[in-house]
């Protein structure tokens, strides 16, 4: 499961532009993550260029490949 | 009053240059255009470099001084083993101010008719019979449905719009250039000079740039590719480091993140009742990760459509179609270039490029006519470019 430190997002969706099933909704001040539809790919821990999502199940990764 | 008018002739979501610029003249044009923004001031936080061409701003707009913080007339090249290349840009380049530059666009989209609210978040749109005829959404706290002959997606990188309408705009890992950047002073900079620092150990996939803006102040930032982000060390490490090592004694006035979407403008920019526009649609030239002047040419391109398919029989795919077709011509081939020209770039071992570097650092300034086509060939022709490109990669 991807969590996400608190007090760290900058708000800049880009984690949103990647994520592959359109889970991660970031308004002004606020982001959230939809576990249920999450498929833990990881891809957005990868982007976010100040380290604010982690995922807590490492093995749950299904690595989807980079291209 | 926009509260009380319940249907538009068009609806944009996201006050972006690109979202600006179709308001305004589709609102020219006599269309009713309301343009939604979730932020609560339009164009702040500053998530650019700020770094337009002269050429490129006067497709839209007579510069108006209050938008420059610098202008630049020449460009230095650092490469990984620190060999400088500098060259004449032959041509003016400028550093905006986003935040003055944003919200006059904006002013000249309500100027000519446009209604713009701030504070309005859309989550949703609304979908009849396959067709986009309006979005839901939330203005201070309350929700909110308006409906429109046309939603616009100008909403950037981020953008959601496109995906609820089911096209596919998601951005793959190895196309987000993922940003970090401090406008910083306490500092010495060339206040004409564009720098950009090349190199893995810089900015890996990307590159990491110094935009003046005045003697004394920059955006520092740079963009790592999410191939190499995937390695598990993230942008901001990467300018931590550069700034302990050539501004130690800079301060911090500003820091933004963001990412910056390097990838081919997605295949289909609409559909019934819906147009993608800017970053939404992938606009960005992707070898300079600029997106300002794309942005707003697509917005200015779209707009165009939209008021040739409202006058006439609607704005169904088949009428928008026609702004897909306009981009291609007018940007898409090029964009397509560009963006093979950027698989090859940002490939580039740190060898590769001190041995680029050192062979252009040989030849005289005057002399330097590769550099002097690859100024020309990315600003007029970008058909040379492919082939400096090839001659790079020969190298
Ligand atoms: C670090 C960095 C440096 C850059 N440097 C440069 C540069 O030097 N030169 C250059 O030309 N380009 C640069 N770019 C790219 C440039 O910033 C973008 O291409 C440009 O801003 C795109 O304009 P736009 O109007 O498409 O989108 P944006 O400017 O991103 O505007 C989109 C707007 O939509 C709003 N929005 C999003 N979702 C919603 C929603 N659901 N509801 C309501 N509103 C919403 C957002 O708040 C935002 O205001 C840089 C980008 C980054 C990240
Ligand atoms: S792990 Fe993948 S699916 Fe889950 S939020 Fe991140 S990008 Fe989306
Ligand atoms: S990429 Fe990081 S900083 Fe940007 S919105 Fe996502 S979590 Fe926040």
């Amino acid at each position: 499961m991807i969590e996400i430190a608190e007090n760290k997002c900058d708000f800049c969706g880009c984690c949103v532009g990647v994520c592959p099933v359109n889970c991660i909704e970031v308004k002004e001040a606020d982001i959230l993550i939809e576990h249920e539809i999450c498929i833990d790919c990881d891809i957005c821990v990868y982007v976010c260029p100040i380290e604010v999502l982690y995922q807590i199940e490492p093995n749950k990764s299904t690595s989807v490949a980079a291209a | 009053m926009w509260n009380e008018q319940k249907e538009f002739d068009c609806i944009v979501v996201g006050g972006g240059p690109a979202g600006s610029t179709f308001a305004r003249v589709a609102a020219e044009s006599g269309l009713s255009v309301l343009l939604l923004e979730k932020d609560r001031d339009i164009g702040v936080p500053v998530r650019c470099g700020e770094a337009v061409s002269d050429a490129g701003l006067r497709i839209f707009h007579e510069p108006d001084p209050r938008w420059i913080a610098s202008t630049i007339n020449r460009i230095k090249l650092v490469a990984p083993n620190e060999t400088v290349v500098e060259f004449d840009l032959h041509q003016k380049g400028y550093i905006l101010d986003r935040r003055i530059f944003d919200y006059d666009l904006a002013e000249f989209a309500s100027i000519a008719g446009a209604q713009i609210v701030t504070k309005a978040y859309i989550d949703g749109l609304i979908i009849e019979d396959d067709k986009v005829v309006g979005v839901k959404g939330t203005h201070v706290g309350e929700r909110f449905e308006k409906r429109a002959k046309i939603v616009v997606g100008a909403d950037g990188v981020e953008s959601r719009v496109g995906r609820w309408a089911g096209l596919k705009t998601t951005v793959k890992l190895k196309d987000m250039e993922c940003g970090i950047q401090k406008t910083v002073t306490g500092i010495d900079v060339d206040e004409h000079m564009f720098d950009f620092y090349l190199s893995r150990k810089w900015a890996p996939g990307g590159y990491l740039w110094v935009f003046p803006k005045g003697k004394h102040k920059a955006n520092i930032g740079l963009a790592i590719s999410g191939l190499y982000a995937k390695d598990g060390k993230a942008a901001h490490k990467f300018l931590d480091e550069f700034l302990a090592w050539k501004y130690p004694n800079a301060s911090v006035l500003t820091t933004v993140v963001g990412g910056v979407p390097v990838a081919k403008t997605v295949k289909h920019m609409v559909m019934d009742g819906l147009m993608l526009v800017g970053d939404a649609a992938r606009t960005v030239n992707p070898v300079t990760g600029g997106g300002i002047i794309p942005g707003m040419r697509s917005g200015l391109l779209a707009a165009e459509t939209a008021v040739k398919a409202l006058k006439n029989s609607g704005p169904t795919r088949k009428n928008l179609i026609q702004y897909e077709k306009e981009w291609h011509k007018i940007g898409g081939k090029n964009h397509e270039r560009f963006y093979r020209i950027k698989e090859t770039i940002f490939r580039f071992t740190d060898d590769e490029l001190n041995r680029i570097a050192n062979g252009i650092a040989n030849v005289p300034e005057d002399s330097r006519s590769l550099l002097k086509l690859f100024t020309i060939a990315a600003s007029k022709k970008p058909s040379l470019l492919i082939d400096v490109a090839r001659v790079f990669t020969g190298i």
